[in-house]
């Protein structure tokens, strides 16, 4: 289980402006201001749950993942993991936990993936045939065969990120942290990597908090997401609840099989997108349809209109992040 | 230091052979930079052609600066410019990940790349110092069995402080600016650029209680010179000592370090 509460974290950042004369100046006098990167910031994630962490860049994700791995000491509140106070860094807290940064590798630079398994073996204390039971499970899953003895530094970077994945959980944690697990990984990779978290999950009954700018990633895992903003946080609960409270309207995608009108089109649902101002047959179209009105839409797009390809779906998470941060940022700063 | 901590040393040991024979840039740089000593010997042995210098013969020049190229090759240490950079990066991290003090794995990664870190000049200084300088050498049975112990107190002291150094880059993110006046110090009053007793008496005070004497000069004093019942007393209690407060140092900086850790970058 992890638990945050009141959780801030401030950081003293000296701030000088550009120019020499201000650079000699803050050689004897320097500015500093407090950064408040986590706010006050209370949530409970029981085991086993599968929970996305989202944000706009600089909202306090990965710093509050950080505190939650014990790499930062929280400047007020609690945090607890798994029964622990993560920055004490007690070797039975780390056995439990790890933490998976795109960003940041853990490999061995110039040695083979093999060579930071062995260590991580060591270091973790894992007996010799567990240890060969999980690097053959995770080798199988992650299909890394050949990349086991190729120097980190020569793999690509899904490559990389698949076998820091196998170091980081070689020692079987039951707490994951995933910071930005997939950052510029190729799709298929994604869902590879995608599959593999949430098959770990299942199997180990794994708790996860999942960072992710990729919103396919987090609609594919989480049924649960936390949202911050400004280090607060502005959201705790289900997905598709946040979905339908913020845009109950879906979207009906689909292809021209004839030109139409725009009156044809607004009779149905309002376009969505770039402005279609030709619409010709093999146009994609896509239109927000309120819940109501969807049988009697897609009727009339299949029967009239001939519509080709049809899909409903929710409104993309993007969207809704982007109205919710829309909303914070004014709460924030209000307008004159 | 625990059982699982203990057992992890042989891993940790073979990796750190594997990473120095992977650095084979960095490897050749070391072995070319470690040769300061050589530079003190060729000057100071034609200083003393004609007469001894306050007492030192060219022959006890020789065997000073290849025992000193021997200690300082076996108890060398770059782990301040590791930590600090690793600090500086956020790369420190992944290490802080990890269920074992970032002590033991730096120290078993130094250990294991002594040997081939001293692979040409200890060869060539131990064969220069046994044909060439035999005579200044210690016959002692008792010294001789001392110096493997004091080069062990030796390198425990030179990494402690280097691990403390590095460690500063907790609380100032660039750090190495003191390593250019650790190096100062180290230079002068270690033995490293002259023996001690050539030193003017004040510096040759300071030089006799303060740690640089044991990371270096304690070891080559045991090598070539005679000491007397209270000699190897200091050397060895000054030793031990400093040992004791080095670790001390370095795991309070580091702990109180980790404590403001910012963990930069995402």
């Amino acid at each position: 289980m992890i638990r945050a509460r009141d959780l801030t974290k401030h950081f003293k950042v000296h701030k000088r402006p550009p120019g020499f004369a201000n650079a000699m100046r803050s050689l004897v006098k320097r500015t500093y201001t407090v950064v408040k990167a986590v706010d006050g910031v209370s949530f409970t994630i029981e085991r086993g749950e599968r929970v996305g962490f989202l944000g706009p860049n600089g909202a306090g994700k990965t710093t509050t993942l950080k505190v939650l791995a014990g790499l930062l000491h929280p400047t007020t509140g609690e945090v607890e993991v798994e029964g622990h106070v993560p920055f004490k860094r007690q070797r039975s807290m780390l056995e439990k936990i790890t933490l998976v940064m795109g960003q940041r590798s853990q490999l061995i630079w110039d040695l083979p993936p093999s060579e930071t398994y062995a260590m991580n073996r060591a270091v973790f204390d894992v007996p010799h045939a567990q240890f060969k039971a999980t690097l053959d499970e995770l080798t199988e899953l992650l299909e890394l065969g050949d990349l086991l003895d190729k120097p980190a530094r020569q793999l690509s970077l899904g490559e990389r990120m698949k076998c820091e994945l196998a170091a980081a959980l070689l020692h079987r944690p039951t707490t994951l942290f995933l910071d930005e697990p997939t950052i510029g990984l190729d799709v298929a990779m994604q869902l590879v990597i995608r599959e593999f978290v949430r098959n770990y999950n299942q199997r180990h009954e794994a708790t996860v908090l999942l960072t992710s700018h990729y919103m396919d990633d987090v609609v594919a895992l989480c049924p649960r997401i936390i949202v911050i903003d400004a280090g607060k946080l502005i959201h705790d609960g289900d997905l598709r609840a946040l979905v339908k409270t913020m845009d109950p309207d879906k979207r009906v995608s689909f292809t021209l099989t004839a030109p139409a009108t725009h009156e044809e089109l607004a009779r149905v649902g309002t376009a969505l997108g770039d402005p279609v101002t030709d619409l010709r047959k093999g146009q994609r179209i896509t239109l927000r349809v309120g819940e109501r009105d969807i049988a009697s839409a897609v009727g009339h797009l299949l029967g009239t209109m001939r519509a080709a390809d049809l899909a409903i779906e929710d409104p993309p998470l993007e969207e809704i992040l982007r109205v919710m941060f829309g909303k914070s940022r004014d709460a924030r700063e209000p307008k004159p | 230091m625990s059982s699982r901590t203990l057992r992890a040393i042989p891993t940790l040991l073979r990796i750190g052979v594997a990473e120095t024979v992977a650095y084979r840039a960095e490897f050749l740089v070391w072995i070319l930079t470690t040769t300061l000593p050589l530079v003190m010997l060729g000057l100071w042995t034609s200083v003393a052609e004609e007469a001894p210098f306050r007492g030192y013969t060219g022959a006890d020049f020789i065997a000073y600066y290849l025992a000193t190229l021997i200690v300082r090759n076996l108890t060398g240490s770059w782990v301040a410019w590791q930590i600090s950079e690793e600090i500086r990066l956020g790369s420190m991290s992944m290490r802080l990940l990890r269920p074992i003090h970032p002590f033991i794995v730096f120290g078993a990664s130094h250990v294991a790349a002594i040997p081939f870190r001293s692979l040409v000049a200890v060869p060539i200084a131990v064969i220069l110092l046994v044909s060439s300088g035999a005579s200044t050498l210690t016959h002692d049975p008792l010294q001789l069995a001392l110096i493997v112990p004091s080069i062990i107190l030796a390198w425990i002291i030179t990494f402690s402080l280097m691990f403390a150094l590095g460690s500063l880059a907790f609380f100032i993110t660039k750090s190495m600016a003191l390593l250019n006046i650790y190096f100062g110090l180290f230079s002068l009053l270690s033995g490293y650029l002259l023996p001690l007793p050539l030193m003017p008496d004040w510096i040759a005070t300071i030089a006799r209680w303060a740690p640089f004497r044991f990371m270096l000069s304690a070891p080559v004093e045991l090598m070539t010179r005679n000491l007397d019942a209270g000699d190897l007393t200091e050397l060895l209690v000054g030793q031990t000592a400093w040992c004791v407060a080095c670790l001390a140092l370095a795991l309070w900086v580091w702990n109180e370090g980790v404590r403001r850790f910012e963990a930069v970058g995402g």
